[in-house]
């Protein structure tokens, strides 16, 4: 797939909860196809304390409007000069950037996503609603309900399942302690999962238990993005492979998740 | 008309712009943003006799103006190169120059030897001065008897041009830039990244796996703009500088401290057409300066 390098124009920067906010893209030609799972590389430029560009999932893609959009949760200086972004500004950013889900799949189908890890669902879930007729069920987990941005999105592809740790909406705990991981997954042909190490750690050992296909979505820390640096490698049982290239999408098998 | 050629012994460079080894892949990684037949060079990842599966995650860390890694020379080995990789390179119209790495002297000579005998690769750079692997890497480039013993046996070994890098984690770098000199290297490039570490303090734990890293990008450039002049002086060898060049203008700083070519490392992160960009950027100063060849802004320094 071939990548380039834009300059993207911000069409709108909205906040969604006191730490997620979503920047929505224009490119100036045609967008090249985009696949769920796949990542950008954002330039952050002149700003103290940010030297490398800054991975984000792609969120959603309008191919009508050549847009896109990426949904950003607030984490150190990088993610925070990216929310003081306004319409109109340009953002240097290099895509598409490696390999998507596997999104040739049936059955019933469990999306999971905790913390920032939600950003590729919902390109996932309209994915799969528009071009394979699955709506699948979509499991959203964060710390409490304002801690959910945007949740009613999803509901137009699948079924959607909350859990916040302070119970303030949905399940109270961690995504991996709702039932439909916890007791009902066997009926999933396929578990996709983004988030935080630990949670996909959980995920991981549940499907590999009940023998459910399972791909997770990893972050790791990332200079070049494109399979240059070595620097974003995970182990696996081929060594180790990059993460920017040859992911971040894993099955989990291939993994060796301690 | 302008004239960026050099030569470094045997070897002609179309311009003195290469990529770093390490940061370019091999040159494939990049071919979506940048014409790599407008490099002068591309020094492609460290390769070692045997495969390396490199040091564990984490290996990088953003520091101020930088980054630290501890890769610790991850590849698949001469002979993989040599049968998967090579053929998908050696057509490009730039030389294809490769980095040999190793834990012995025996290691690096096999290595050398191997690619002797491969057409399209006119040059290889002895790299003495990694410091991301336990043994053998920068050992071989912190002192003179050791680095001089290296550069001799590969100067036995391997018949064209022979690019020594020097360590910047040294006392003093022009004794061993001297040192392989007098051994028989035909150029040397400095600086390879300076030893450092970070920490969270929060947590109280080292941020790379391996405790300490390799420095990189602008905050390493005085240190190895200072290290080029010196050497510069001190040899008659064609020096190729290297360490945060960012642009055109920190390249031809370096040309001015004295180096007859540079090369882009961390840069490329940032941005992959960094190194055609400075390219251009050198063109358009030499026009400014009304230089006609490049040769004319080496060293060419004023007090
Ligand atoms: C492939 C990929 C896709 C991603 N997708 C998204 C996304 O869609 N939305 C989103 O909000 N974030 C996403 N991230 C994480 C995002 O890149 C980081 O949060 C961001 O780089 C932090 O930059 P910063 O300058 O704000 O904070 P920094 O100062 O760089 O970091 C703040 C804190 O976050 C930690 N951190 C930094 N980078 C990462 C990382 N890559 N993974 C885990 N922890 C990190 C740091 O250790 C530090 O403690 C993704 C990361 C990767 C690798
Ligand atoms: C991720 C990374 C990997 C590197 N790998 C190598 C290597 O394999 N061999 C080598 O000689 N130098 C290696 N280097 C060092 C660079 O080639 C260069 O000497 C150094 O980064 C300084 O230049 P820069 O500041 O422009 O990056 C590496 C640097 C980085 C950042
Ligand atoms: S981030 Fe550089 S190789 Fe993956």
């Amino acid at each position: 797939m071939k990548k380039t390098i834009q300059d993207l124009k911000v069409l709108r920067n909205k906040k969604l909860t006191s730490d997620f906010f979503e920047l929505e893209l224009k490119a100036a030609e045609p967008l090249p196809e985009l696949y769920p799972g796949q990542f950008v590389q954002v330039l952050i430029d002149n700003v103290r304390n940010v030297f490398l560009r800054r991975p984000f999932s792609i969120h959603d893609v309008n191919y009508q409007q050549n847009t896109f959009s990426l949904l950003i949760k607030l984490a150190g200086p990088g993610t925070r000069q990216l929310s003081y972004t306004e319409e109109g500004d340009f953002l240097n950013i290099i895509y598409p950037l490696g390999k998507p889900f596997t999104l040739d799949v049936q059955g019933d189908i469990l999306l999971v996503g905790g913390g920032c890890g939600i950003a590729p669902l919902l390109f996932l879930a309209r994915y799969l609603y528009d071009n394979k007729n699955i709506a699948p069920d979509i499991l959203i987990g964060g710390k409490s309900a304002d801690n959910l941005p945007d949740i009613d999105k999803y509901k137009a592809f699948g079924r959607v399942f909350l859990t916040t740790e302070d119970g303030s909406l949905g399940m109270c705990g961690l995504v991996s302690d709702h039932t439909l991981l916890q007791k009902e997954c066997q009926k999933y042909s396929m578990l996709y999962a983004c988030g935080p190490e630990p949670m996909l750690k959980i995920i991981a050992g549940i499907a590999k238990e009940k023998l459910i296909e399972c791909e997770v979505s990893l972050e790791n820390l990332m200079a070049c993005g494109i399979g240059a640096c070595l620097c974003c490698v995970v182990d696996t049982v081929d060594g180790n492979v990059c993460t920017c290239t040859e992911g971040p999408v894993f099955n989990v098998k291939r993994l060796k998740f301690s | 008309m302008i004239d960026l050629s050099i030569k470094i012994s045997g070897l002609r460079l179309k311009n003195p712009v290469m990529v770093a080894s390490g940061t370019f892949g091999y040159g494939l990684e990049f071919a979506d943003f940048v014409a790599l037949s407008e490099l002068g060079a591309i020094i492609v990842k460290g390769t070692t006799l045997e495969p390396r599966q490199g040091n564990p995650y984490p290996r990088m860390v953003e520091t101020a103006s930088g980054m630290l890694n501890a890769v610790g020379l991850q590849n698949k080995g001469i002979d993989y190169f040599i049968a998967e990789i090579y053929p998908n390179i050696k057509d490009f119209d730039t030389a294809i120059i490769v980095n040999v790495s190793g834990a012995k002297v025996e290691d690096y000579i096999k290595v050398a030897e191997k690619l002797n005998d491969l057409e399209k690769i006119p040059a290889i750079e002895l790299n003495i001065s990694c410091p991301n692997v336990k043994q053998g890497g920068m050992a071989f480039g912190t002192s003179c008897e050791s680095a001089a013993e290296i550069t001799g046996a590969i100067r036995k070994a391997y018949k064209k041009t022979l690019i020594v890098k020097l360590s910047p984690n040294v006392t003093n770098i022009t004794e061993i830039a001297k040192a392989v000199e007098d051994a028989g290297a035909d150029s040397v490039s400095l600086i390879n990244t300076l030893l450092g570490m970070a920490i969270d303090a929060e947590k109280r734990k080292p941020l790379l796996s391996t405790v300490t890293g390799g420095l990189s990008g602008p905050c390493i450039k005085p240190v190895a703009l200072r290290m080029v002049w010196q050497v510069a002086k001190a040899v008659k060898i064609p020096v190729i500088g290297m360490g945060g060049i960012m642009n055109a203008t920190d390249a031809i700083e370096f040309i001015l401290a004295g180096a007859s070519a540079v090369q882009v490392g961390t840069a490329n992160f940032i941005d992959p057409q960094v190194s055609v960009k400075i390219i251009d950027g050198i063109k358009d100063y030499m026009e400014r300066h009304e230089f006609s060849s490049i040769n004319d802004i080496v060293g060419n320094l004023i007090y």
